[in-house]
């Protein structure tokens, strides 16, 4: 991406996310979004981040890879563990941090 | 300024100061992670400023390095922060009487984590003062001193990440802390089956499509993740109204939400106090 392009797409997300914060707080009382769109909004975040998860995970070099030699899905499962549990996002980046170096170290050995 | 401005401001701050802590070193991984993507230094601080929003920045830092075309990008900018429309929703009418540039700053400020605090403020106030009045002008400095502490550990945490992230080698495998801090953000947003059934199929759907032309597949995914959440939601609604629901989820469900209940105090300790007086109250209509 050329560095115009790269600035350009930089303001024109930043204008979308400040259009986003403050379409309802200037168009209060006339404007309510419909019911359809208020229900579906709930589902954005696990849909969006969940999408961005799964590939990372099961595909870290291009094909699909469910083998125990996978260290970033095993690290991704011990991470989620530890999500679940804990809900602490410092723990979750350190346990999986932890896991993917202690396996990496392991499969080196292997 | 008046001193009561000053002194909500003051209050704002120090209610997000915990928040803060847990903001900081995000800021550090975005710094490093977009630096480790090949952004320029000034373009990594500047999308800090200018688009200020966490997983947004994260997504799009990903988007960038695997050379995304940008309409696919600021399409899923939008998707992404869609939620943040709940935030204007929220605060919407407790900000009516401020002035344009006023409504515009505040709308700036507002960050998941500044929203989380400010808007029990706003409510806090209009229970102490009847629900129809209008909140004290006061009320909005504590949601600049909260927005505007957030704004400040953002930038400098950014630029600590990027100073850092140029000094580490990539055999750290420092891009996995990307993944590990969606899923840190995805466990808590899975409440229940259908944001469970709308997660998995958006996982499922970004699997089979991460090779698809201009990255596609991720916008794919997270638009049939949300119809299959919505679908799911329509189901259960209508089977519990036949009381038509299988007994196997019903008590996963439970198990699910019993665990969920062990787990909240840590997280909110202000439900704890309100669910020991139902017990209680409960308990004396007993006897």
């Amino acid at each position: 991406m050329s560095p115009t392009t790269l600035w350009l797409t930089l303001i024109a997300a930043g204008l979308i996310t400040y259009a986003i914060r403050l379409s309802l707080i200037v168009t209060w009382g006339r404007v309510t979004p419909p019911p359809a769109l208020q229900r579906a909004l709930r589902f954005v975040p696990p849909a969006v981040l969940a999408a961005i998860i799964f590939p990372g995970l099961l595909r870290p070099d291009g094909p699909l890879n469910l083998s125990p030699g996978n260290t970033r899905l095993l690290a991704g499962i011990v991470a989620t563990v530890v999500a679940w549990r804990t809900r602490s996002a410092l723990l979750t980046i350190a346990a999986g941090m932890a896991a993917l170096w202690g396996l990496q170290a392991l499969m080196a050995r292997i | 300024m008046t001193p009561t401005s000053r002194s909500e401001f003051l209050a704002g701050v120090r209610a997000e100061a915990p928040i803060l802590l847990g903001v900081a070193p995000f800021g550090m991984i975005y710094g490093a992670l977009a630096i480790a993507a090949g952004l320029p230094r000034d373009a990594a601080q500047a999308m800090s400023a200018i688009v200020f929003a966490g997983s947004a920045q994260f997504i799009a830092t990903q988007l960038i390095a695997t050379g995304t075309p940008p309409l696919v990008i600021l399409l899923t900018t939008l998707v992404v922060n869609l939620r943040h429309i709940l935030y204007s929703a929220s605060v919407a009418p407790y900000l009516q009487r401020l002035s344009i540039g006023r409504k515009a700053l505040l709308a700036y400020l507002l960050t998941d984590e500044a929203y989380a605090v400010g808007i029990l403020r706003y409510q806090n106030g209009a229970a102490s003062a009847g629900r129809h009045s209008a909140p004290r002008r006061s009320e909005h400095w504590y949601l600049l001193g909260a927005g505007l502490a957030l704004w400040c550990t953002w930038q400098l945490s950014t630029a600590a990440g990027i100073f850092l992230g140029s000094q580490m080698p990539p055999t750290w495998s420092l891009d996995f802390t990307l993944p590990l801090t969606f899923i840190a953000l995805l466990i808590p947003t899975v409440s229940d089956r259908p944001a469970l059934v709308a997660a998995l199929a958006a996982g499922a759907v970004a699997v089979i499509g991460a090779g698809w032309p201009y990255k596609t597949g991720l916008l794919a995914a997270a638009l049939t993740g949300i119809a299959v959440g919505v679908w799911a939601e329509t189901r259960q609604n209508a089977s519990r109204q036949h009381g038509a629901i299988l007994p196997g989820f019903e008590a996963l469900a439970g198990l699910v939400g019993k665990t969920r209940n062990r787990l909240k105090p840590r997280f909110r300790p202000t439900h704890s106090p309100s669910a020991g007086q139902d017990a209680s109250q409960e308990k004396s209509e007993e006897a």
